[in-house]
């Protein structure tokens, strides 16, 4: 077992990062059939590793806001994605890493664009709005999985073991000596963690993009596979199903090679996302299961503060990384970012119907009547219309909103813990669910105002640590009194 | 204690409330927002008011039963203060917020009005209160067990359920007048609302007899829900035409194109 992690956590490096990205895109519909939706493979990184995984991904928490005026960054797949773009100029509805381009249609832009400032305004208002329930939405599913396993399957919540990264036990007889032992443990996993983050950034520095992607393929096998496996039979037991090994080894091999093919290759944009989202919850749960009570949270607020310093700090890794990556012009790692891009078509240019796949006139539909109702109009024109040959252009304007997995996990860590150790209570659950929320809520207010690389975790983890000591000590039992009386208040 | 008690009593309890807001809040971001913040507010103030509680708590003798009685009736008395004050609080961040809205965007509308914002912010009150006071109670009311087997109410359950679903819609509604009296400046309403919610929670303790707390609370209710509908501008008209079906002005609203 311990093998095993190691082996993880040495073959695992990736960034959790949170953006929120604003790329223009221009589209040149092509006669139809040319316009696929596909998304671009990203080399993914997906928490396989329990505690590697962590590292690297809470390393890297950070809002970046990418400057809207950036040109379409090539996709950072191993040549496949750019030269994709580049040659088929194929629309990336909804592409995980949201950016796709030819520079020189960017000159058609300016001249199709037909939105005033206050509009921008008015628009990147109702967006910010719609960013931060894209965010709410995933973050929310995934502690909900994460705690409705923790309530029902008691694996999760026993204690049996711990990592080789935590090595001080907390069976200790006094006080003293367990905090202690916890600080040693958090200063000890923080190490890893920056060690691997410079690593991390080494590696990026000197273009070894084989070596990282390998590395991440390895570990979201391992996730994909392995933990998945030891999760399902771990519910079979809860639950006393009669299973047979040939019905699990078809389901987990099914479960896994699609999670493969969609996370590091094609597929369409909610399957990525709930496989991300599953992938985080697993982390999740197997974090919950083997850190120690008092060294979680204390590792908990200093990855806080870890990632509050590494963001900010002029010679800190994460800034580092942003900012490499950003000269570069690719995406930071679009492995290991959960990503849900949105379309709105800004001005009324002619265009004609490009092949629409049928979820992507829907999504658009749904997009387009909800905010601009005109251009939803446009759009199922689009098609229905005849489709016009020729240099037709559109100008759209994607808006992403990324996440880093590191954050999902480490959130989902904090709401699952609540809901392990509060003696019982679904109050301190629901207390540090709101506060996590209120948290990212501001964070991502934070980064509309000040618009740079921001980190993700500080606030909301502060938040869900108040509230989680003060709905469980003092909270707790004034309501369990008031219920015992049945009082309301 | 079956999953049938477990299931009708959180349908009763939150099921106006998850109606309301998977019809009108999930669909518009910015009142998905301010609904979780208003629920954070109430949570501040349900921290401060356990802090000081807890306190007293702690620095009264534990032994006297009465005198712990006592530590909770101020207790209550305090929340139900500190609720209306953060929800005050809440409205005077609104406002600044709006006007920080208002002169971003050139032109004067508003992305959400102020009323919208009342009825929110108090649906997200309501779900915040309605939620602690009851979700552990439902969770117990999973497991195996016999209520009221040592003479206590039996109907433990079921009217907590009921109590939930009248404390969630008067909140909703108190929301709304306190809105509008913070906005026309009438402070006898203002007063009014912070009175019924004092009300509402004093008659709880005569729990258990139902009768007196339950059935008040829904009286009460009632008139605040009717005051909050003629407060929004509802009238007896507009009543009629939209359950007739017949409010042009609705239906075209919300006729949603093909």
């Amino acid at each position: 077992m311990c093998v095993q992690f190691f082996l993880l956590i040495a073959s695992k490096t990736s960034v959790s990062v949170t953006y929120i990205v604003k790329a223009q895109l221009l589209v040149v519909y092509l006669p139809r059939g040319r316009r696929s939706i596909g998304r671009t493979t990203v080399p993914w990184n997906t928490g396989s590793m329990n505690t590697s995984t962590d590292e690297e991904e809470f390393c890297n928490e950070k809002t970046a806001l990418m400057s809207a005026e950036s040109p379409s960054v090539p996709l950072y797949d191993d040549g496949r994605g750019s030269q994709r773009a580049k040659e088929s100029q194929t629309v990336r509805h909804r592409s995980s890493s949201s950016q796709i381009n030819n520079t020189d249609r960017e000159d058609h832009s300016s001249s199709r664009v037909s939105v005033t400032d206050s509009e921008v305004e008015e628009l990147s208002l109702k967006y910010g709005a719609k960013h931060v329930i894209m965010l709410f939405v995933p973050v929310t599913l995934c502690m909900v999985v994460v705690v409705a396993t923790i309530k029902s399957v008691s694996f999760y919540s026993t204690k049996n073991g711990q990592l080789i990264y935590t090595p001080f036990t907390e069976d200790t007889d006094s006080v003293g000596q367990r905090l202690l032992n916890s600080v040693l443990n958090t200063l000890i996993m923080i190490s890893v963690i920056v060690v691997m983050t410079i690593l991390l950034v080494l590696l990026y520095k000197y273009r070894c993009y084989k070596f990282i992607h390998g590395w991440l393929i390895l570990s979201s096998l391992m996730l994909l596979f392995w933990f998945s496996y030891m999760y399902l039979g771990e519910v079979f037991k809860t639950y006393n199903v009669a299973m047979d090994y040939p019905t699990v080894a078809l389901i987990i091999w099914n479960f896994g090679v699609v999670g493969m093919i969609c996370i590091h290759w094609k597929g369409p944009l909610q399957l990525q996302q709930a496989y991300l989202i599953m992938i985080s919850a697993l982390m999740a749960l197997v974090f919950i299961k083997y850190l120690p009570e008092w060294s979680a949270w204390v590792i908990l607020g200093a990855i806080s503060i870890y990632d509050l310093v590494a963001v900010l700090c002029p010679k800190g890794p994460l800034r580092m990384l942003v900012e490499l990556a950003q000269e570069r012009n690719e995406p930071i790692f679009p492995a290991l970012i959960y990503s849900s891009a949105m379309i709105w078509f800004v001005g009324m240019a002619k265009h004609s119907s490009g092949s629409l796949s049928s979820q992507q006139e829907q999504d658009s539909d749904e997009e387009a009547c909800n905010n601009r109702p005109e251009d939803g109009d446009l759009s199922r024109n689009t098609a229905a219309s005849e489709n016009r040959v020729g240099a037709v252009e559109e100008l759209e304007e994607e808006r992403g909103v990324k996440l880093g997995l590191g954050d999902f996990i480490f959130y989902s860590v904090l709401v699952g813990k609540a809901a392990a150790t509060a003696s019982g209570d679904w109050n301190t659950t629901l207390a540090c669910f709101v506060a996590i929320l209120i948290g990212l809520c501001l964070t991502l207010l934070l980064l509309a105002v000040f618009k740079k690389a921001l980190p993700a975790l500080p606030i909301s983890i502060t938040f869900g640590l108040i509230f989680y000591f003060s709905t469980d000590y003092l909270v707790r039992p004034f309501m369990d009194t008031l219920a015992e009386h049945q009082f309301y208040i | 204690m079956t999953v049938c008690v477990f299931f009708g009593c959180t349908f009763i309890a939150f099921g106006p409330a998850i109606s309301l807001f998977i019809f009108t809040v999930a669909r518009d971001p910015l009142r998905v927002i301010f609904l979780i913040a208003g629920a954070f507010f109430w949570l501040v103030s349900l921290l401060l008011s356990s802090l000081v509680w807890f306190i007293a708590v702690q620095i009264s003798n534990k032994e006297n039963a009465s005198l712990q009685k006592g530590l909770l009736i101020f207790g209550v008395v305090l929340s139900v203060f500190l609720q209306e004050a953060f929800r005050f609080g809440y409205y005077k961040l609104l406002k600044k917020a709006n006007e920080g809205l208002m002169a971003l965007n050139q032109d004067d509308t508003m992305p959400i009005s102020i009323r919208q914002l009342a009825y929110v912010s108090g649906l997200g009150f309501g779900f915040m209160s309605g939620a602690f006071s009851v979700v552990n109670i439902l969770a117990d009311s999973l497991g195996p067990g016999t209520v009221g087997i040592y003479g206590d109410p039996p109907h433990y359950f079921v009217s907590s359920a009921f109590m939930t679903m009248a404390i969630i819609l008067l909140h909703m509604f108190w929301g709304v007048v306190f809105f509008d009296a913070c906005e026309k400046k009438q402070w006898l309403s203002l007063a009014v609302v912070v009175c019924t919610h004092l009300l509402v929670s004093c008659l709880t303790f005569l729990n258990p007899q139902y009768e007196g707390s339950l059935i008040p609370a829904y009286v009460i209710a009632f008139v605040m829900g009717a005051w909050a509908f003629f407060i929004s501008g509802g009238s007896l008209r507009n009543l009629r035409l939209c359950l007739t079906c017949k409010d042009k002005d609705f239906l075209l609203a919300n006729h949603r194109p093909r």
